[in-house]
């Protein structure tokens, strides 16, 4: 599995698309925090990075389902699958390896934004005036929530070899579990079912990590949702007639 | 015997793609696999190496259930697929260094070079897959299918699209490996089953319709020429 992990990232690396993907992520950020003035970080005056927690699933919702388009759907029609799948792996391995290759990528996407939080902890009125909790909470949600995508994104790669296909679904589907449960709880005020569709969200549980408190329902919900999408590929890959 | 095939079946909707076919292959020989396009040459290699699931039926490797015991016959088999996929933006080494872990072969260095040298790949070896011609794509097909010493080849079409040259020499390496292996190749080219086979399936419309060694075959059908039986056999 190790084997087909290193390929995995390597082939990313190797090509231009992880450079030219995370380069815009980058690029977006750091226009609309540090530049743009109605979401700019300077011109709000408070020391703190809501901004930049608030904005970054939106930019997740285009940047991994970049990220992860190509790992089946490529596979597929370069008719490269069947040498993997006759090698002694299972489709799980399979699975797991190009997820977790996609998720160190997304780390990779996330880590040069440190430089966000270490920019405000050196400008803060009285150095280091920031809530240091708060943000590792929202890192910890924003890197549960790009786990979440990337699940979303395999799956969506998986059920078709046209990798532009692969990249609507996962847009799609990304932005629906993001806030299109909790838009649908408006239909339903105040009722039980509300509730529950607000709590089937993404939305709902990033937020909850983000005010800096881990509580085991959104971790356990994080993970079930990773593990719903995988086994979705699962079933996609397993039933296969190419 | 290291192949042994039980009534293997397999559908594709209410298309019959193989129809019970049941054969044996034995180290040391190679058999040819033949049959006209869409006969099910192809899926029936897919399903002795694991790549489908056959509908019915059951095969054995070195005496190991392709059902059963997926992981173990898959260590058994070196395959080389039709059209021979690969990764085209890796680099020769890269890549068989890739196929060799997920092998998990030991002092992987030396194998890869072995295997560089054997099928004729050293000119080329620092080059990208991508940018080989078909005569030397094919042979990083064929490395890949080796580089485990595996006890069995699958060789799909390996020599479509070779010029006489490429043809001749890979049609040599394939001689050597079928003197200690097993080896199953398919093809279309009735000149190249006399230069290699030992033994021929004809297989027509997912049906075996012949199974025999060559020579039994021409003395069986009173005639010399392979393209004649070949006609005979597979012609509505």
């Amino acid at each position: 599995m190790y084997a087909v992990f290193k390929r995995e990232l390597f082939s990313f690396l190797n090509s231009s698309v992880a450079y030219i993907t995370i380069g815009i992520f980058l690029l977006a950020c750091a226009m609309l925090l540090w530049f743009f003035p109605e979401t700019s970080i300077l011109d709000y005056g408070y020391a703190e990075l809501n901004g930049f927690f608030s904005l970054a699933p939106f930019l997740f919702i285009f940047l991994i389902p970049a990220i992860t388009m190509r790992s089946f759907a490529e596979e597929r029609r370069e008719g490269t699958y069947i040498i993997l799948a006759t090698k002694p792996l299972t489709n799980t391995q399979i699975i797991a390896a190009k997820f977790l290759a996609c998720v160190v990528l997304m780390l990779f996407a996330l880590l040069p934004t440190l430089i966000y939080y270490y920019s405000i902890y050196q400008l803060g009125l009285t150095k280091g005036n920031i809530d240091s909790g708060a943000v590792i909470g929202s890192y910890l949600g924003l890197f549960l929530l790009g786990n979440a995508f990337t699940a979303i994104g395999i799956f969506a790669s998986s059920i078709t070899k046209n990798q532009v296909i692969a990249f609507a679904v996962a847009v799609f589907l990304c932005f629906f579990t993001f806030s299109g449960f909790e838009s649908l709880s408006q239909l339903f005020e105040m009722q039980t079912l509300g509730i529950i569709l607000i709590n089937l969200g993404i939305n709902e549980h990033y937020q909850s990590i983000s005010r800096g408190v881990l509580d085991t329902r959104d971790l356990v919900y994080f993970i079930t949702f990773v593990l719903l999408f995988l086994g979705f590929t699962q079933l996609a890959i397993g039933g296969r007639k190419w | 015997m290291s192949i042994v095939v039980k009534k293997l079946v397999k559908k594709f909707d209410s298309q019959i793609a193989v129809n019970e076919i049941s054969f044996e292959a034995k180290p040391g020989k190679i058999l040819g696999f033949l049959g006209p396009n869409g006969a099910g040459k192809s899926t029936t290699m897919k399903m002795l190496t694991g790549y489908m699931k056959p509908t019915s039926g059951d095969a054995e490797i070195c005496g190991k259930s392709i059902l059963t015991d997926e992981l173990a016959v898959k260590k058994l088999i070196g395959y080389l697929p039709e059209n021979t996929p690969l990764y085209n933006e890796m680099y020769i080494r890269e890549f068989l260094n890739f196929v060799g872990e997920t092998y998990q072969i030991p002092n992987l260095k030396n194998r890869v070079d072995d295997v560089i040298k054997k099928v004729g790949l050293t000119a080329e070896q620092h080059k990208k897959i991508g940018t080989l011609s078909k005569g030397y794509k094919q042979r990083v097909g064929l490395a890949q299918a080796i580089i485990h010493n595996p006890e069995v080849l699958i060789l799909d079409e390996p020599t479509s699209g070779l010029d006489p040259n490429q043809l001749a020499e890979i049609r040599t390496l394939i001689k050597n490996l079928g003197r200690e292996k097993t080896v199953i190749i398919s093809t279309h080219i009735m000149q190249e089953v006399e230069a290699l086979c030992d033994e021929v399936i004809i297989i027509n419309k997912g049906n075996i319709v012949a199974n025999e060694t060559l020579q039994g075959l021409k003395e069986k059908n009173k005639t010399a020429s392979l393209e004649e039986i070949f006609r005979n056999l597979t012609s509505d």
